[in-house]
């Protein structure tokens, strides 16, 4: 192993250069999109990239803002670009300094944990704009946007839902880390349960991964077993509990994005992020020239979060009303559910 | 406490150890008998990764669990085949190529859910199969005896794969390749022959053991797995590289993280302290094998290509 | 003089013997195209032009200054970790513990860092690598003394390190050491402050991300090639990682030795990860809760990169700069085509194993041709080939 080595790391250059010599020579590599759009001749095309931390067919997270931009690009004449499965914040880094020295117009880094690199980049490239979420900061820069979720707000309607509709009064709720979305959802879910009925009992844990699926479905069992009806939780990994839910017949509440074709008889209501008004707010802010400087929330009020009933599943209807009756106290501000 | 020490709650506990431990302990046990000849495959998670893929394709695609089984089978069939050949015929570094076979799963079966699965659904659910019987006996009963019948073959192997190692000509040959090349190959057993078998045999119970995983999450992910494989591998270290050590070490490691899940959702372990609790099976693993210093000895050869003449 | 030698050996090799050299010569090259050829394959699966897609991973990664600086900045990781494994590797110690000895090393750091904030930046620079180097070398000398002294494998140990590691730092990261400011609504990001600028590292080159670490992880790997053949404790640890019966017998303390050799690839770890932290555009720590997320699977690419370089810490340098240029590259293949980041993964890999699996037989060849070489023209087939391993450094004397 030792001295014959030597040789074959400068071999194994030389052959890839001159592989590649005929290739790499000649002009500069254009973008290929993914999506583009059929534009009007009176309307630029925005380049948008959209930088994400997991899949974009997660079922949570991810997919809810890829589903977003898809969905505005051709209405908005937009040419989107996707880099996901970035969890690494340098390789995200990298890929967001590419996109910015291309031109791209905007740049959305959906990860908390772009934060900082975002901060970084921005004053180096002043004509792009960034838009980081979900996060309630714009460092104040002028090229940065920043977007959040009320997640505590559809927590607290299904936690309030989930308390009437359970019979042994027992809640279980499962979250992967305690921070950010996933923090923000339990709080209200809890807060939203006991509202409904102060004697219920919410249990809550965290199973210390976004994405380990068996300790998600260990943790439903668990509640189950301790005779919990409704469960709940955050994060692409629920689909491990949520496995569990629809094997024992236990009722489920979705975050982040519809989850009942997961389980068609279990799930009760999901919590849906909807971002397309933030993006229509943030495309048409830079197309008026602001690239920055606005945090955008998505609220049950503005309809940027849903609670997206599942059809399938026999809800009765007092519940329901009741249910909407709480969505619109939190709208007109009568019920503020917690943040903490 | 007096919550977790119910009876229905103990004994979902032990089930859902039980469950949790078996991908380890096929994986483990495949990877002990590609060890025992003297092979070392660390590409053991992206094999896992692949029959996993190939499983819920198949499942999502036919409903059919056993032919999402098959698949998981035949993928680690094939990629056993392709480790043999790169491990032992071409005797490359099996530290390197086991990491590439890694990146190669991990990569490819991300790539694949995207391409195939815009969004992806859920696969039906294993069912429960009741030991005549002895599912009846109370609470045992349904700790081990109403599991699903994956469970059922990672833990009869067990025995099988001892009695194998032990008590068969062929097993003697695996411990002898394992120890000494150089020796078995002057009384006529063929290493190669012996090594491809093993491997090959491994892997298609890592291809098994994916398959098993998927079917007990429900769906894929992207790496489903999160490095059960590299975990599965260290067991096989800790079971002293046989059968009944690997499930000893299978068995803790998935017992622990059961308790601590479920003592999390009672609320024996606060949340402030979740994630510290979430180190215990490791840490627990790791202490279980230092005060039962056991003085092993790994397989002689283990790790390095044979070579006639060398 | 191997120039020489080479023209002197393909004239004494004779028609078999050449036939040997030219193989062991095309070999690898011939694995290179291999790779290609299954990468164009994925590429297309992927509707993505093959040949942009490796235009952009070359000039991603070597074309132009930002390039160039961004692929050796992606090397540094590689070199660190990889330049520990030649330590732990040759002293038989198999380190699979990398990551988690990266994490603790960046928590350690970030600690650091945070602790002591307005410390000039003379001394807080390198006190916080110096502390990435107590972090990692704490956990790497848990597994190497467990070894030592109780005959617990490193690889459960480590291994299973790397587990406790990602939940110390979730831990710390969305208790103790997170940021309270950063989220107005109220829930947190499991992230840092923005660390002291008194604690980030150089930069080089203004516009870049090239930091005083790139030079002072060359300079390491430099002490790591110094320290194993120029000096009493890298002979002791080349001799233990040999055959442990042998050195004791000559009277070398064992154990003592095979902790520090793992002692000491940890220790390279940490630095590595406190580079990753203060040498970062973000300059906070952050996780999303994996290791991976945070060194971007250095600590098994380290092991990739050594190992490829015979476990010399000198071809490390250049191995993880060739490495790293294929992860950078990679990105940039991305972006401009589109195609999902995964494939970049998937070609990884497949050239990791392609290159592997020629490489015993492009040394058996070459060692076949100078064997017919020494023989004469005629060799007659066979002969005796040096056993020169290839194999992973497994010898287990029962102690």
């Amino acid at each position: 192993m030792k001295q014959h080595l030597l040789r074959w790391p400068v071999v194994l250059v030389a052959a890839t250069t001159v592989a590649l010599a005929a290739a790499a020579c000649g002009s500069s590599p254009s973008s290929s999109p993914k999506a583009s759009s059929t534009g009007s001749s009176s309307v630029k095309t925005l380049k948008v990239a959209l930088i994400e931390p997991s899949l974009r067919n997660d079922l949570a997270f991810s997919q809810s803002m890829y589903a977003a931009v898809e969905s505005l690009a051709g209405p908005m004449h937009l040419q989107v670009s996707v880099s996901d499965n970035l969890f690494n914040v340098t390789d995200a880094g990298n890929a967001m300094r590419q996109y910015a020295s291309e031109g791209y117009n905007l740049i959305i880094a959906h990860g908390s944990q772009y934060g900082g690199t975002v901060e970084q980049l921005a004053p180096q490239f002043p004509k792009t704009s960034f838009a980081w979420g979900t996060a309630g900061v714009t460092y104040g820069l002028k090229n940065v946007f920043a977007y959040q979720a009320n997640s505590q707000e559809g927590g607290y309607v299904e936690g309030y839902i989930a308390s009437l509709l359970s019979k042994s009064k027992v809640l279980g709720v499962i979250g992967p880390i305690n921070v950010g979305d996933a923090h923000l959802y339990v709080v209200g879910f809890h807060a939203g349960a006991m509202a409904a009925d102060p004697k219920a009992t919410v249990h809550t844990s965290f199973t210390g991964s976004f994405s380990d699926d068996t300790l998600m479905a260990t943790a439903a069992k668990a509640y189950v077993a301790e005779h919990a009806d409704v469960l709940t939780g955050s994060s692409q990994s629920v689909v491990g509990a949520i496995g569990l839910a629809k094997q024992d017949n236990v009722a489920w509440f979705g975050t982040q994005w519809d989850q009942a074709s997961l389980a068609p008889s279990q799930v009760v209501a999901s919590q849906v992020y909807d971002w397309t008004g933030v993006l229509k707010q943030m495309i048409t802010a830079i197309r008026g020239g602001v690239l920055g400087g606005a945090t955008y929330t998505i609220t049950l009020g503005n309809g940027g979060e849903k609670i997206v009933y599942n059809p399938s599943y026999p809800l009765p209807a007092s519940i329901k009303s009741a249910a909407n009756k709480v969505i619109s106290e939190i709208i007109n501000g009568t019920i503020t559910p917690p943040t903490n | 406490m007096s919550h977790f020490l119910t009876a229905a709650v103990l004994t979902a506990t032990v089930a859902a150890g039980i469950q949790l431990a078996t991908p380890f302990l096929l994986a483990a046990l495949g990877e002990t008998m590609g060890e025992r000849s003297g092979v070392v495959n660390l590409g053991v998670d992206g094999i896992m990764l692949l029959g996993a893929f190939g499983a819920y394709w198949v499942a999502a695609k036919t409903g059919s669990l056993v032919l999402a089984t098959a698949a998981g089978l035949g993928i680690g069939l094939v990629m056993g085949l392709l480790t043999a050949f790169v491990s032992v015929t071409l005797k490359a570094e099996q530290g390197i190529s086991g990491i590439g076979v890694f990146l190669f799963g991990l990569g490819l079966t991300n790539v694949m859910l995207l391409k195939l699965f815009a969004s992806p659904v859920t696969i039906p659910a294993l069912p429960a199969v009741r030991i005549p019987l002895l599912y009846r006996i109370p609470y045992f009963g349904t700790m081990f005896f109403t599991q699903n019948w994956l469970v059922y073959l990672a833990f009869v192997l067990v025995p099988v794969l001892t009695f194998v190692l032990n008590r068969t000509t062929y097993g003697m040959k695996i411990r002898a390749v394992g120890e000494n090349p150089a020796a078995a190959d002057t009384v006529g057993v063929s290493v190669s022959r012996i090594r491809y078998s093993t491997v090959i045999l491994g892997c298609t119970l890592a291809g098994l053991a994916g398959a098993t995983l998927l079917m007990l999450v429900g769906i894929f992910q992207e790496d489903l797995t999160n490095s059960e494989g590299f975990i599965a591998v260290a067991l096989v270290y800790f079971g002293a590289f046989r059968p009944l050590g690997v499930m000893a070490g299978s068995l803790l490691y998935g017992m622990v993280g059961a308790v601590v899940v479920t003592w999390k959702t009672l609320g024996i372990i606060p949340t402030s302290a979740s994630d510290i609790a979430s180190m215990a099976p490791a840490v627990l693993t790791v202490l279980a094998l230092l005060f039962v210093a056991r003085r092993f000895q790994q397989p002689a050869a283990l790790g390095k290509p044979y070579l006639r003449g060398g | 003089m191997r120039w020489r030698r080479t023209t002197q050996e393909t004239r004494a090799a004779g028609a078999a013997g050449r036939k040997d050299l030219l193989f062991s010569w095309f070999a690898l090259p011939a694995a290179g195209i291999l790779a290609l050829l299954l990468g164009t394959l994925l590429l297309l699966a992927f509707g993505a032009n093959p040949l942009t897609a490796y235009r952009a991973l070359v000039s991603g990664a070597f074309d132009g200054t930002y390039a160039l600086t961004s692929t050796a900045v992606k090397a540094v990781p590689l070199l660190l970790v990889g330049a520990g494994i030649c330590i732990a590797f040759r002293a038989n110690m198999l380190n699979i513990g990398g990551e988690g000895q990266i994490a603790m090393g960046g928590l350690a750091a970030t600690a650091t860092a945070l602790a002591v904030p307005s410390l000039p930046a003379i001394i807080l620079v390198p006190l916080v690598l110096l502390a990435g180097a107590v972090g990692g070398g704490i956990w790497g000398a848990i597994p190497g003394a467990f070894k030592a002294y109780f005959q617990v494998n490193e690889i459960l140990s480590t291994i299973m390190l790397n587990l406790v590691a990602v939940q110390f730092m979730n831990y710390l990261l969305s208790g103790p050491l997170v940021a309270n400011s950063g989220y107005a609504v109220g829930g947190l990001i499991p992230q840092t402050k923005l660390l002291s600028r008194n604690a980030w590292l150089p930069t080089l080159i203004a516009g870049t991300q090239l930091h005083l670490g790139v030079l002072i992880a060359v300079l390491l790997a430099v002490g790591v090639y110094v320290l194993l053949w120029h000096t009493g404790i890298g002979f002791r640890i080349r001799a233990v990682g040999l055959s442990r019966d042998a050195s004791r017998y000559a009277g070398m303390s064992v154990r003592p030795t095979m902790t520090l050799a793992m002692t000491l690839a940890g220790a390279l770890s940490g630095v590595a990860g406190a580079m990753l932290v203060v040498g970062s555009v973000s300059h906070r720590m952050v996780t999303d809760g994996t290791l991976t997320g945070f060194t971007g699977n250095a600590g098994f690419n380290g092991i990739v990169v050594a190992l490829f370089a015979g476990l010399n810490p000198l071809w490390t340098i250049l191995t993880s700069f060739l490495f790293a240029g294929l992860l950078v590259g990679g990105i940039s293949a991305q972006v401009i085509t589109g195609v999902p980041a995964d494939v970049v993964t998937a070609f990884n890999g497949l050239v990791v194993v392609l290159v592997v699996s020629v490489e015993f037989l492009r040394r058996r060849a070459r060692a076949r041709a100078r064997a017919a070489a020494i023989a004469g023209p005629d060799p007659g087939g066979g002969g005796e080939i040096p056993e020169t391993g290839g194999e992973m450094p497994g010898t287990e004397v029962p102690a």
